[in-house]
């Protein structure tokens, strides 16, 4: 398929890599949401995330691990922003406030899933395709925002209230930080009054090919 | 919606029954939340039922009238302000669409609310103090980050998993806005750090309270 072809080209040069060459369950999900993201926009990613899950049925410790592989993505995407992404000023510190955020998620993540007598999965290798400001902010955007669809995907499936209240307050914070980078990007902070919700029919489409 | 994959709401409540208040579940709010006083907040916030929305209806059509009376206040006070002449250009523009999505929430919320077969909250009567653009936009982004928190109070109290996933499309959005004003302001996109904090019903309701006058 071709880029214009995508809703989001900037999704689909994002690879996630596992050295042991098998990928986790949560990875495939994450690579699934990405590629739904990509190929159909940002309103699949819940739809897919939540349907992904559901067949899963690994229950809150599989869905705690999902959005653990989706906390790595992006703690590792702001890390490696401090280097490579060219920003001063006040994008510089809020890159920084990101990746702070971001690797608090990942640390909460990983004690919750061993407190609920689960095995974290490892951080797989990313590769973010981008070369200055301008892209790193684009796939930032879609980060920020393919996140929140994720949460807000899995949100319904989770079982202990605990774990949903939490969850709660992470997507808020996803959802705080999509919208100070769309302020970056000159975008619409909160582009719709509901952040993308259900679309039965394209979400069995885009779901067929990424599970097995 | 054909061959919902999305689990029910009892098999949720059958596992609280099973598991409440468990010491893992006390572990990770204390992982996510790094100090007492959110564990204390979220457990209250998530731990208190939808009794405390009990005066806006019964269960999910409680907590469903308990927004709608927030959407609505978001919602006239958005109108106010664009009426009050204060803004011009580009922050103007930011207002307009923020009341223009509360508006659409208040549209949701009623629907959801008769589609349970409830009877929707009625619009408060409203005033606010539009003294000076700078007091205006505290104003509003008090307002926005109290919404936020009071989505996030309720979620885990929501039993029917439609409901949550509406709730939790509307609480983004409340947090998108959130953040936007802050900038505005100068202040922290998250003024709670890493983890935003749950706020009770009847926290908000109080903090709301000057606005309502009838």
């Amino acid at each position: 398929m071709n880029d214009h072809e995508l809703a989001h080209p900037e999704l689909a040069g994002v690879e996630v890599l596992d050295d042991s060459g098998d990928l986790s369950r949560s990875e495939v999900i994450l690579k699934g949401a990405l590629a739904a993201g990509a190929v159909y926009g940002l309103g699949m990613v819940a739809p897919f995330v939540r349907r992904a899950l559901a067949a899963a049925g690994d229950g809150d410790v599989g869905i705690l691990n999902f959005a653990l592989t989706l906390e790595y993505l992006e703690a590792d995407f702001y890390a490696e922003a401090k280097r490579r992404a060219g920003a001063s000023g006040e994008l510089k510190i809020l890159i920084g406030l990101l990746a702070a955020d971001e690797q608090q998620h990942v640390e909460a993540l990983t004690a919750s899933i061993e407190k609920l007598g689960g095995k974290p999965v490892m951080k797989p290798k990313f590769d973010f395709p981008y070369g200055n400001t301008a892209g790193f902010l684009k796939l930032a955007q879609t980060f920020e925002d393919t996140g929140v669809s994720a949460y807000n995907g899995a949100g319904p499936m989770i079982e202990s209230k605990e774990v949903l209240g939490a969850a709660g307050s992470i997507v808020q914070v996803e959802a705080r930080h999509a919208a100070a980078i769309r302020l970056q990007n000159d975008a619409e902070p909160s582009p719709e009054a509901f952040d993308p919700a259900l679309d039965e029919a394209q979400v069995l489409k885009a779901v067929e090919p990424f599970l097995a | 919606m054909p061959e919902s994959n999305l689990q029910d709401g009892v098999s949720r409540r059958r596992f609280m029954a099973l598991s409440g208040g468990s010491a893992a579940a006390a572990a990770f709010l204390a992982a996510c939340g790094g100090d007492d006083e959110t564990t204390t907040t979220t457990m209250g916030a998530s731990g208190g039922g939808s009794g405390e929305t009990a005066q806006f209806g019964k269960g999910d059509v409680g907590i469903l009238n308990y927004a709608l009376t927030l959407e609505y206040l978001e919602t006239a006070f958005y109108a106010d302000v664009v009426k009050s002449g204060l803004f011009k250009g580009s922050d103007l523009e930011t207002i307009r669409r923020f009341g223009d999505e509360e508006a659409q929430h208040v549209s949701a919320l009623t629907a959801a609310v008769k589609q349970l077969g409830g009877k929707p909250a009625p619009q408060p009567k409203t005033e606010f103090p539009l003294e000076s653009a700078k007091a205006v936009l505290e104003l509003a982004g008090t307002v926005e980050n109290i919404g936020a928190a009071a989505y996030l109070g309720q979620a885990a109290n929501i039993r029917s998993p439609e409901v949550l996933a509406s709730a939790l499309a509307i609480h983004s959005v409340e947090g998108r806005h959130a953040a936007t004003l802050n900038t505005l302001l100068g202040r922290s996109i998250t003024p709670d750090g890493a983890f935003a904090k749950p706020e009770s019903a009847k926290a908000v309701l109080k903090s709301v309270e000057p606005f309502i006058v009838g």
